[in-house]
């Protein structure tokens, strides 16, 4: 039995545990057995989860649920798991998924292997390929115990829609007040855009923007395609953006499929966190700068001037698109 | 109050990463070791801070790792501050086993706050913190960017997908700290010197099995080259985004 564990934050899904599903469903056909989505606290739409590939959903709605926890979690998560006889437990490798599979590896002796990219592979043992170095190489990670636990890199694996009927059984579990020792006084969240760790396009500034008066022109650019936007880590340094939106060696390792570099000069700590992405795009006024050595595409020129042109360009096609 | 703060040692971030041995390991020819940034920056330096304004009594830090390479760091980390140090005297890069050694150290030791880094550099686990508060049944808060202590109970502030969340929780607890936490620090003399006084203990690692091993490792495809566009011509680039490479 496979069990992913698809995650509600304020009762929604994150495209992230969409993944983590798929991952499970072709995980499944490949080892021929069952799999099956647990989801903790309450949720809407949990029936919705079953088209991306797994019929069955097992759905604790305690109320104390509602937020993380790591020891509740992982305690709910263990006892679905024994009863279920699980051998193997996926996750998407998120800070939710980081402080709950560890402990979970502890509870069960289940090996577990955190940033998987690929499919594992069945032929000699049970081996998966995980990003290390921050982004600068992959590992090939053998997992030793019969129980594992994997932990999927969003937007490293396509969701797959099936054609799917959801079964939703309710369990109840043994859960103690005492595993509720962290308590949530408050959140703050950027609601409307979608999460650096899983964005599809990302547009990025660095030192050579000059100053945050001109991110405009950035915002701009990223509007017209849906992007979320980060920096180099001069640049959070320097207040000029926000901490969370620093990507590297020392921030976030993105992975996105359209990378658009502007004004940054691509050093190794910065392209450690970002050279996964699938295209990269360098708008530089520097033809020295070492980022266009590790990008697709190459514009040579001002920031000011090539990224309203750009942005300019996209609107057209946009609008040829739709008409 | 008494902090313990784990310290792993990383190649620095400038290493151009390459393996030797057919690719089973990290080609360390040339490597400089350095501490683990979220560990020094973040874990340590706010420990210290801590110590300074009197609500923690004692620092100690804590590794898992050979002498020879380990040894030069823990002391680096000494310099900074802290007021002992403790080695594990084993090799492993199982995320399971290195944190059951610190976990069985700690059983003994009653520390109300262990910290780690968010992640470590190399292997990227962002694991044993975790895996250390479920060996020690402690709750566990990752990716902590702020963090006060007040009447034996924890203020932090945590990033989630997308946000910041304010959460308490009262001492003993394990967290796993990040950006935002305290302000990098540079060693001064006086701590150098001092640190080369200070208490290193080596411990004899207990018997833990290793869950995983790493079989091989493999450098990403290297990108066949940059095609450049005219500054002049952004549905040039716009085209190709949509149809060559298919991402808009
Ligand atoms: C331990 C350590 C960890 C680090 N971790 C990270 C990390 O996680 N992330 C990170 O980003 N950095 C990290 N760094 C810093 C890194 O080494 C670089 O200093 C940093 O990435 C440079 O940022 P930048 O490219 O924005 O600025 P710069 O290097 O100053 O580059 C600015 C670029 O903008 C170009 N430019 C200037 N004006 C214009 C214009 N008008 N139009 C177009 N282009 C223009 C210039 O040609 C230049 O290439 C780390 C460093 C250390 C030592
Ligand atoms: N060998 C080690 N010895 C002591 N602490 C470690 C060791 N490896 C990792 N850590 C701590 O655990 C954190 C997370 O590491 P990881 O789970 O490997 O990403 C690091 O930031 C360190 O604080």
């Amino acid at each position: 039995m496979i069990l992913i564990f698809a995650e509600q934050q304020n009762g929604q899904f994150k495209k992230a545990s969409l993944e983590a599903i798929s991952y499970g469903a072709k995980l499944a056909e490949l080892q021929q057995c069952e799999a099956k989505i647990i989801v903790l606290g309450e949720a809407s739409d949990i029936a919705n989860l079953a088209q991306y590939g797994v019929a069955t959903i097992l759905h604790a709605s305690d109320s104390r649920l509602k937020h993380l926890n790591a020891k509740a979690y992982t305690k709910a998560i263990a006892e679905i798991a024994q009863q279920q006889q699980a051998h193997t437990i996926i996750f998407s490798n998120n800070n939710t998924a980081k402080s709950i599979a560890p402990r979970l590896s502890v509870r069960l002796q289940a090996g577990l292997v955190s940033g998987v990219v690929a499919m594992p592979s069945l032929q000699d043992g049970f081996v998966v390929k995980k990003s290390v170095f921050s982004g600068k190489a992959f590992s090939y990670v053998k997992i030793n115990t019969d129980k594992k636990i994997l932990s999927i890199i969003p937007n490293s694996f396509g969701v797959e829609k099936k054609d799917m009927q959801a079964a939703i059984e309710n369990i109840s579990l043994t859960l103690d007040d005492q595993d509720f020792g962290v308590t949530m006084v408050s959140q703050n969240k950027v609601t409307g855009i979608v999460p650096l760790s899983e964005a599809e396009l990302v547009v990025s500034g660095g030192r050579g923007l000059k100053g945050p008066e001109n991110w405009g022109i950035l915002e701009d650019l990223a509007n017209s395609i849906g992007a979320t936007l980060a920096c180099s880590r001069p640049v959070a340094d320097s207040h000029w953006r926000p901490h969370h939106e620093h990507v590297g060696q020392t921030g976030g390792t993105i992975r996105p499929n359209l990378y658009i570099a502007v004004g940054i000069s691509g050093a190794i700590q910065h392209l450690a966190g970002v050279n996964s992405s699938k295209t990269i795009v360098v708008i530089n006024k520097d033809q020295e700068a070492p980022f266009f050595k590790a990008a697709d595409y190459g514009v040579l020129g001002d920031a000011f001037e090539v990224v309203p042109k750009l942005t300019e360009a996209i609107k057209k096609f946009k609008g040829t698109l739709q008409s | 109050m008494k902090i313990l703060v784990c310290i792993t040692k990383a190649p620095d971030t400038t290493t151009k990463i390459s393996f030797t041995d057919n690719d089973t390991k990290l080609n360390e020819a040339g490597v400089q070791w350095i501490i683990n940034p979220y560990d020094e920056w973040y874990a340590l330096v706010r420990a210290l801070e801590l110590k300074e304004a009197g609500i923690a009594s004692a620092i100690h830090l804590i590794t898992v790792g050979k002498k020879d390479d380990t040894e030069p760091v823990i002391r680096k980390a000494l310099a900074l501050g802290g007021d002992e140090a403790y080695r594990i005297d084993a090799d492993s890069n199982d995320s399971y086993y290195i944190a059951m050694q610190i976990a069985d150290y700690a059983k003994s030791n009653q520390y109300h706050l262990i910290m780690t880094g968010k992640e470590s550099i190399d292997y990227n686990n962002a694991s044993i913190g975790a895996m250390i508060a479920e060996g020690l049944d402690l709750p566990f808060i990752s990716h902590v960017s702020k963090l006060d202590i007040a009447n034996h109970t924890a203020t932090v502030n945590r990033e989630i997908e997308g946000g910041e969340e304010t959460n308490t929780c009262s001492l003993p607890l394990v967290i796993s700290c990040q950006k935002g936490m305290a302000e990098a620090r540079i060693p001064n003399m006086r701590g150098i010197m001092a640190a080369r006084t200070k208490p290193l203990h080596t411990i004899t690692p207990t018997d833990h099995p290793a869950l995983t091993s790493i079989v091989s490792y493999e450098l990403p495809p290297q990108k066949s080259g940059v095609k450049m566009i005219d500054a002049d011509n952004m549905d040039e680039l716009v085209k190709l985004l949509h149809e060559e490479a298919k991402v808009i």
